[in-house]
C-alpha cells in the first residue's frame, strides 16, 4: 500500500491505494468522480481521458503510484476551470451541445477531455488536425461529423 | 493486474541496484506498453522501477554536431522541440505520428527502444541513422542493439540513458499506420549521413532491419527510380489477420518511395 497525494480538480486529496491500483479506479472509487469514464480497458478507446499536469492522458494507463503529486483535472473540473462559479458550460462542452456531437454520450466525458487539450496546443486545426488530435479516441455513435463540427465551433469561441 | 511493488529511485546507481538486485522486477518508464500488458495479467513482475525522475536520463541538446536525447523523453517532447525540429526534422515528424496524443504525453523513446515492439517506429530511426545507444554501462551501436522481436543487446538490469543521433544530410520515415492501433503495419526510415544511404524498416519483419538492396541502389542513384523494380523477400516477414508477408513486402517498397517523395520536395526532409 502507498499513500498518493495528488490535486484533483484543485482540490488537495490523499488516498491510501495499493501500488498496482490505477488512476482510472482512484477517481472513480475513491473519489467519486465517475465523469471519467472506462470503456475498453486496453487503454485503447480514450473514454477515461483526464488531463494531468495539463496534458492528456488516459487514466486506466496511469498507476494512481505515478501520478502522486500531480494534478489532475477531469471532466467534472473542466466547467469550474473556465467559470469558477459553475454556473456555464465549458466552450467546448456547450460546443458538443449545440453541435449534437455525441448519441449515447459515452465517450463524450474522455472526447471532451481530448478536445480542450488539443485545443490549447492547436488553437485553430484544420480538419486534418482535428483527425489526428483525436486519435486516441474512439466514438461508436456518431461518424465523428459531428464532433469535428464541434471541436471547428468550440476552436472559435475559445479564441473569440 | 498482478500485485507488484512500486518504487521511485532518486539516482541512476539506485534503479540499476534495484533491478539487479530483485530478480523479477522491470524498469517503468512512460508504461505505455508495460501497463496494458500488466492489465492483461501478461507479465508478473515483483517490483516496478520507475525511471522517469531520474535527471540522467533526460534532456534534449546538441553536442559536437550530434543530437543527444535522454532517454526518458516522451514523444511529444521529440515531436515539439525546437532543436529536434531543426537539427533532425524527420525525428520530429515520426514522433509527431507515434500512437495517440495521450500515448506521446507519456511515453518515451527509451521505453520505446528497449521494448524493440517489431511495429514501433523510433528503431527505424535509431537504426537508418545508425545511432549510438548508451547505456548506464556502455555504448552500442545501432547495428548490434536489435537483435529480432522483443529481444535486444540489453542485460538484465542493463538501462538505457541516451540516444545519440548523428546529424543527416537528408532523412524522411514514412509509415503505413494499422487504422486502429497506429503502429506501424510496415515503416521505412530513410537517411543519407556522411554520404551513405541507410534504409532501415520497421512493422514488416520480426524486428527492425535494413534493406540493403534498396541501399545499394540508393548509394548508385539516390531517386525513387532506382528502387521502384526492387522486390522485397516476403519469406521472413510478418503475416497475420491484417496482412499477408506479400502485402508487407509491397508496403516496404511503397513507403519507401513515399519518403523518398518527401526528400524530393525538402532539403532536410520532413
Amino acid at each position: 500500500m502507498s499513500q498518493v497525494s495528488l490535486t484533483v480538480n484543485g482540490k488537495a486529496v490523499s488516498v491510501d491505494v495499493e501500488d498496482r491500483t490505477l488512476l482510472s479506479s482512484v477517481l472513480r472509487e475513491n473519489l467519486g468522480l465517475t465523469g471519467t469514464h472506462i470503456g475498453c480497458d486496453t487503454s485503447q478507446c480514450g473514454a477515461c481521458t483526464v488531463h494531468l499536469d495539463g496534458r492528456v492522458v488516459k487514466s486506466c494507463t496511469v498507476l494512481a503510484v505515478q501520478a502522486a503529486g500531480s494534478d489532475v483535472m477531469t471532466i467534472e473540473g473542466l466547467a469550474p476551470s473556465h467559470d469558477p462559479s459553475g454556473a456555464t458550460l465549458h466552450p467546448v462542452q456547450q460546443a458538443f451541445s449545440e453541435c449534437h456531437a455525441l448519441q449515447c454520450g459515452f465517450c463524450t466525458p474522455g472526447m471532451i477531455m481530448a478536445v480542450t487539450g488539443l485545443l490549447k496546443d492547436t488553437p485553430d486545426p484544420d480538419e486534418q488536425q482535428i483527425i489526428h488530435g483525436l486519435e486516441g479516441n474512439l466514438c461508436r455513435c456518431t461518424g465523428y461529423v459531428n464532433i469535428v463540427k464541434a471541436v471547428k465551433q468550440a476552436a472559435s469561441a475559445l479564441r473569440a | 493486474m498482478y500485485e507488484f511493488t512500486y518504487i521511485k529511485p532518486g539516482s541512476l546507481p539506485e534503479a540499476s541496484d534495484l533491478l539487479t538486485r530483485h530478480e523479477g522486477a522491470k524498469p517503468l518508464s512512460g508504461g505505455m506498453t508495460l501497463i496494458p500488458t500488466l492489465k492483461q495479467r501478461l507479465s508478473q513482475p515483483s517490483h516496478l522501477v520507475d525511471l522517469t525522475g531520474l535527471a540522467a536520463l533526460k534532456g534534449i541538446a546538441l553536442v559536437e554536431g550530434r543530437l543527444e536525447i535522454g532517454a526518458a523523453t516522451r514523444h511529444v517532447e521529440v515531436a515539439t522541440s525546437t532543436v529536434v525540429r531543426e537539427s533532425l526534422p524527420a525525428l520530429a515528424a515520426l514522433a509527431a505520428g507515434i500512437g495517440d496524443p495521450q500515448v506521446r504525453n507519456r511515453g518515451t523513446m527509451g521505453g520505446s527502444v528497449a521494448n524493440n515492439d517489431p511495429a514501433a517506429d523510433y528503431p527505424s530511426a535509431v537504426l537508418g541513422l545508425a545511432a549510438t545507444v548508451h547505456t548506464d554501462r556502455r555504448s552500442i551501436a545501432a547495428d548490434d542493439f536489435f537483435q529480432g522481436m522483443f529481444a535486444t543487446a540489453l542485460e538484465p538490469g542493463e538501462l538505457i540513458t541516451r540516444i545519440s543521433f548523428p546529424l543527416p544530410e537528408r532523412a524522411a520515415y514514412a509509415k503505413f499506420p494499422h487504422p486502429a492501433s497506429g503502429y506501424a503495419m510496415t515503416g521505412v526510415f530513410i537517411a543519407v549521413t556522411g554520404g551513405v544511404v541507410r534504409v532501415a524498416v520497421t512493422g514488416a519483419g520480426p524486428g527492425v532491419f535494413r534493406w540493403t538492396d534498396a541501399e545499394a541502389a540508393l548509394q548508385a542513384s539516390f531517386s525513387p527510380a532506382a528502387i521502384a523494380g526492387l522486390e522485397v523477400d516476403a519469406t521472413d516477414l510478418n503475416a497475420d489477420i491484417h496482412a499477408p508477408a506479400a502485402y508487407r513486402a509491397n508496403l516496404v517498397r511503397v513507403m519507401a518511395l513515399r519518403a523518398l517523395e518527401t526528400l524530393q520536395t525538402s532539403s532536410k526532409g520532413q
